[in-house]
């Protein structure tokens, strides 16, 4: 048995390269994909993690606020306490360098705490003689210590001075050391906590308190002891529960990412089976040869069988290959985040994943095998002595059409979309979109009848020719268009979603940003801030009409979310928030709150709700007035008045400012003056529609890997079309021979292989076209809501999709054409004389 | 008329080895001439270059006054479409057209309308015994009646020639007669000219004239041999 499989059907991958070449680089295509998303994120996510724990330190539990932080009274309170050891407070800031157009995460530590909960950051004074001293040398107020990625990164080394801006002032500062502890991998800044406080304008706040429990407390009790202490906006958690709750972040985006490398793998796995459902339809005799000389069916499904495993072992490892090489080009260029910025200032180094090769080998051998399947199972049930005779291979193209199963497979799809997501993962959402490809695949013989049915009004015998067979052999068009349809389907649908995105992102930068000029002391960092008084020379400045400041925060709600974002800023109740669903008003006497779609998802809040926001650690009662779009913040963000802020909080600074320029006054005359005010390099002046191309590129950014994959996928798909005609035409020499013989010209069987290659092109994406605007609905109204619950209006790029559809229908029928071309270059009088 | 005069055809780097030379043959409207050979002698192979489906290295090929040798694809195309018929030893009937659509194909090919096309197709299958098949596919019929589909087929549109390589190659010594009758018949009848490459004696024995290929030429086949 060994010696038939060896010579009868793993040779024959080797009789047919080119189409055992195409599916193996499918194979290996998809697998390398998914491998490589999951290298990259699986290092991101370790070296993310491992951040988070070396932050935390030895700490058992973390007391946490809002990025503004709180009273540094509670850590006096909770070191006292029975249940503590260890306490150390901790001052978290974003650093904006101005000399570097970036920002530097700065840890305010006690220094003489440092070393019994964070001994990871422990700092090293560079001067070794004066080792002893370094509590003492952390101690000036101008000594800063950064790990070995920071001073690699940012080009300074011990002894030199770095440049931070603190508020709208630029404060140099001294590098008296390193902090070895914190690795390669994360480039971070310590420097004493009361210098910090001082230095950043905080006095007697901090952001965080590690504690460390005494031996043989219970995490939990104390957890829960500790809770009921404390004010409101400050949650106590374990450092496990804070790293989950950062990574889940990014999930659903890395959830996506590996949706689309099984979209790619699936597709290879379909360029397997159109191979080899070809191949059987031409080896049919063969079989029954084999068949009648005592070969068992079951040998003959096991030799099929190993066929396409074959192929999925080969894709498989050249695809780990691949994966791996694709990942460390990965890493270099977009970042262990893929340029989505999830996990930024971590630095993941490539490393052989052995569980993730192996798993991703196996379903490279799946995808083959699956491949593999129906044909194998066709080959089993094929009568040998009907097989024997010429021409009974056609009876393997006349499918039946399936309109139940197709209506099943659609009413699933649609009854799925209504389920809610998985642990924050739209896992019913992707299988409505499989069950979406599986109907419109199921649809197809149907549709391609009809299309023959129209099609067969001309008179011309190459049109009767090409009905005849598309009508005849609706299974061919399957086998041939279900790659088109599955290619185009999912190309038409991330175009969709991707132009309704990114036409919904413009339009809401468009709302969000109402002014002629931004101000901005610190996009992301919490280091610079404009006081009062940079606000009143800003309003009093010629030519401004009027400013909007905005104030900045992160709210911590509960224990079982990540802090959302809190916006102040004069909001015209809410007319300066494009708004989404109907508002509510709030009665006299209440404070209105416009809550994110990320935010009325994760807190299930919906307009009329009431809310209760911590404020300058107090409680604050507000009345959500209406839910806004919000593309920036997926963990949620909360907008409100500045007044009610100012009001409950007593914090007059702002983050950034908007300036309404007067009529006739010219940008540049006003940023010239501010920064005149301000100072160079202490503040980013922007006009809205620089922020509006730099956001847009962003997004592009983000979606370059996306794009990527789909070409990717497409082009797998193109193959399979391309293949499948090849082979078709291979299988149909004899045919064409006898057309040859009555007369037509090469040309015309020429015309003949290219007609049935638009035909069928044209029904795939035709087909195509519809089933992706029903994916993208589905990305639109239930995956992207449920992974990262923002909503966007449908925008169809109709001249787009037309001109894909017909490059599409194209490039099939030259495909066909060259195919056939390549079929009957042999003579058609060998292809008749094959039976003589 | 069909009339071959000093062919020469070669096989190998320009023709180096032959297959044939100094080969003539004329055939009168209404005779069917069988041609007999031994195997590789070169019988298809003269076949096909009577049809201008292979090249020839030498000499002439006139039907009813048209030269063959010289001609371009696309005019040997087009006068096979009009002036020939032929029945494979495979039948080589498509299996997704049903059988009148078969039988009308060579129509389809000469752009004759629908209706002439059907009604001509099933006068054929009439012919030949089928017409009561015509709306059924190829796979249900059995070898003979295929055979009888492809004789229809060949005549449909009415050919000067009709070339026939052992079209009874695959049918039993019983079912064989019978197609072969029936070939002769309709060619006769259409006042076509028919030529028949056959391994077989009891076939080339139905045919009006007998001829033996060998290297050397055509020659005509001894009585009793």
């Amino acid at each position: 048995m060994s010696r038939v499989l060896g010579r009868i059907f793993v040779a024959s991958l080797a009789r047919r390269r080119l189409a055992t070449a195409l599916s193996l680089f499918a194979i290996a295509l998809g697998v390398a994909l998914g491998l490589a998303v999951q290298i990259i994120h699986g290092a991101a996510l370790d070296e993310f993690g491992r951040g988070m724990r070396l932050l935390s330190g030895e700490a058992d539990l973390q007391v946490a606020g809002s990025r503004d932080g709180f009273d540094d009274a509670l850590y006096g309170r909770l070191a006292m306490r029975d249940e503590v050891a260890d306490a150390s407070p901790v001052v978290e800031l974003e650093v904006r360098l101005p000399a570097h157009d970036r920002s530097l995460s700065l840890f305010g530590l006690d220094a003489l705490r440092v070393a019994y909960v964070h001994p990871a950051l422990m700092p090293q004074q560079v001067d070794d003689a004066r080792r002893d001293d370094v509590a003492l040398a952390a101690l000036q107020p101008d000594a800063l210590f950064l790990s070995p990625a920071a001073q690699a990164e940012l080009g300074v080394s011990a002894g030199e001075r770095l440049d931070v801006l603190a508020g709208a002032r630029v404060v140099s500062l001294r590098v008296a050391g390193a902090v070895p502890g914190a690795g390669q991998g994360r480039a971070l800044a310590v420097m004493d906590i009361a210098a910090a406080q001082q230095l950043f304008g905080r006095p007697g706040r901090i952001t965080r308190i590690d504690l460390r429990l005494k031996p043989g407390i219970d995490v939990g009790a104390a957890r829960d002891a500790l809770a009921a202490d404390l004010p409101a906006g400050v949650a106590v958690l374990t450092p496990h529960a804070a790293e989950e709750l950062a990574a889940g972040l990014s999930r659903a985006y890395r959830v996506n990412l590996t949706m689309l490398a099984a979209i790619a793998l699936v597709t290879g796995g379909f360029l397997v089976f159109s191979t080899q459902f070809l191949a059987v339809a031409r080896r049919r005799q063969e079989f029954a040869f084999l068949r009648a000389l005592g070969l068992g069916r079951g040998a003959l499904m096991r030799g099929l069988l190993i066929e396409g495993a074959v192929v999925g072992i080969a894709g498989g490892l050249l695809g780990i290959a691949f994966g791996h090489g694709i990942a460390a080009v990965a890493f270099d260029v977009a970042g262990g985040d893929l340029g989505a910025g999830y996990f930024s200032g971590v630095s993941p180094a490539l490393r052989f994943d052995l569980a993730a090769s192996g798993t991703y080998l196996l379903l490279g051998v799946l995808a083959g095998l699956a491949g593999a399947w129906l044909p194998a199972r066709e080959a089993r049930h094929m009568l040998p002595a009907r097989a024997l005779k010429s021409g009974d291979e056609a009876s393997m193209f006349r499918f039946h059409p399936r309109p139940r199963r197709a209506a099943a497979c659609l009413a699933g799809a649609a009854v799925l979309c209504l389920l809610p997501p998985l642990a924050g993962v739209p896992v019913f959402g992707y299988l409505a979109v499989a069950l979406i490809l599986v109907g419109a695949v199921l649809v197809l013989p149907m549709l391609v009848r009809g299309v023959t049915r129209v099609a067969s009004r001309p008179r011309r015998a190459l049109w009767r020719l090409a009905n005849a067979r598309l009508a005849a052999a609706p299974g061919q068009g399957v086998v041939a268009g279900a790659g088109v349809v599955a290619s185009v389907a999912l190309a038409v649908a991330m175009a969709i979603m991707v132009a309704s995105f990114r036409d919904s992102v413009d339009r809401w930068l468009t709302a969000v940003l109402p002014a002629d000029l931004y101000v901005s002391a610190s996009p992301q960092g919490t280091s610079g801030f404009l006081d009062p008084a940079a606000l009143a020379r800003i309003a009093a400045l010629p030519g401004v009409s009027r400013t909007m400041p905005v104030r900045f925060d992160t709210l911590r709600l509960d224990d079982r979310h990540l802090p959302v974002s809190l916006i102040a800023r004069p909001l015209d109740g809410g007319k300066l928030l494009p708004l989404v669903g109907l508002s509510v008003p709030p009665s006299a006497g209440e404070k209105p709150a416009w809550v994110s779609e990320a935010m009325a998802d994760l807190f299930a809040l919906g307009a009329g709700d009431r809310i209760v926001l911590p404020l300058g650690g107090n409680p604050v009662a507000f009345r959500v007035a209406g839910v806004w779009r919000d593309y920036a913040r997926q963990q949620g963000a909360v907008a409100i008045e500045l007044a009610d802020y100012r009001a409950a909080t007593g914090d007059l600074v702002a983050n950034d400012v908007g300036v309404f320029l007067a009529a006739g006054t010219s940008f540049d005359t006003v940023a010239a003056a501010v920064r005149d005010i301000l100072g160079e390099n202490t503040v980013r002046i922007a006009s809205p529609g620089e922020i509006r191309a730099r956001s847009l590129a962003i997004f592009d950014r983000t979606f370059l890997v996306t794009y990527a994959m789909e070409a990717v996928a497409v082009l797998i798909g193109l193959f399979g079309v391309s293949t499948s005609f090849a082979v078709l035409a291979i299988a149909r020499r004899k045919e064409f021979g006898m057309l040859r013989h009555l007369g037509m010209t090469r040309r015309e069987v020429g015309r003949l292989i290219t007609l049935e290659g638009v035909l069928t092109a044209a029904a795939g994406t035709v087909l195509g076209l519809l089933a992706g605007t029903a994916v993208a609905f589905v990305l639109i109204e239930v995956v992207n809501r449920q992974s990262f619950h923002w909503s966007m209006d449908l925008h169809v790029p109709f001249g787009g999709l037309l001109a894909f559809a017909a490059i599409v229908i194209a490039l099939a029928g030259l495909a066909a054409r060259v195919s056939g071309y390549q079929a009957m270059r042999g003579s058609a009088l060998l292809a008749v004389r094959e039976d003589w | 008329m069909f009339e071959i005069c000093d062919l020469k055809k070669g096989f190998g780097t320009a023709g180096a080895r032959v297959l044939f030379e100094g080969l003539s043959l004329r055939v009168q409207r209404g005779e069917f001439v069988a041609i007999m050979g031994e195997s590789g002698v070169g019988k298809s192979t003269l076949l096909n270059c009577m049809a201008g489906l292979e090249p020839v290295d030498g000499g002439s090929i006139r039907l009813d006054g048209t030269e063959l040798v010289g001609l371009d694809d696309d005019a040997l195309a087009g006068l096979r479409r009009r002036s020939f018929g032929f029945v494979f030893q495979a039948f080589h009937i498509l299996p997704h057209l049903d059988v009148v659509q078969n039988v009308a194909l060579p129509l389809w090919l000469l752009d004759a309308d629908d209706a002439e096309a059907d009604r001509r197709a099933r006068g054929m299958l009439d012919r030949v015994g089928l017409l009561d098949r015509a709306g059924d596919w190829p796979r249900e019929l059995s070898g003979g009646e295929l055979q009888r589909v492809a004789i229809a087929r060949a005549l449909v549109h009415r050919p000067s020639l009709v070339l026939a390589d052992e079209p009874t190659g695959n049918l039993d010594p019983a079912r064989a007669a019978g197609v072969l009758d029936l070939l002769l018949e309709c060619v006769r009848d259409a006042g076509a000219m028919g030529i028949l490459v056959t391994h077989s004696r009891a076939a080339a024995l139905r045919a009006d004239r007998i001829l033996r290929l060998s290297a050397v030429g055509l020659l005509p086949e001894a009585e009793g041999t």
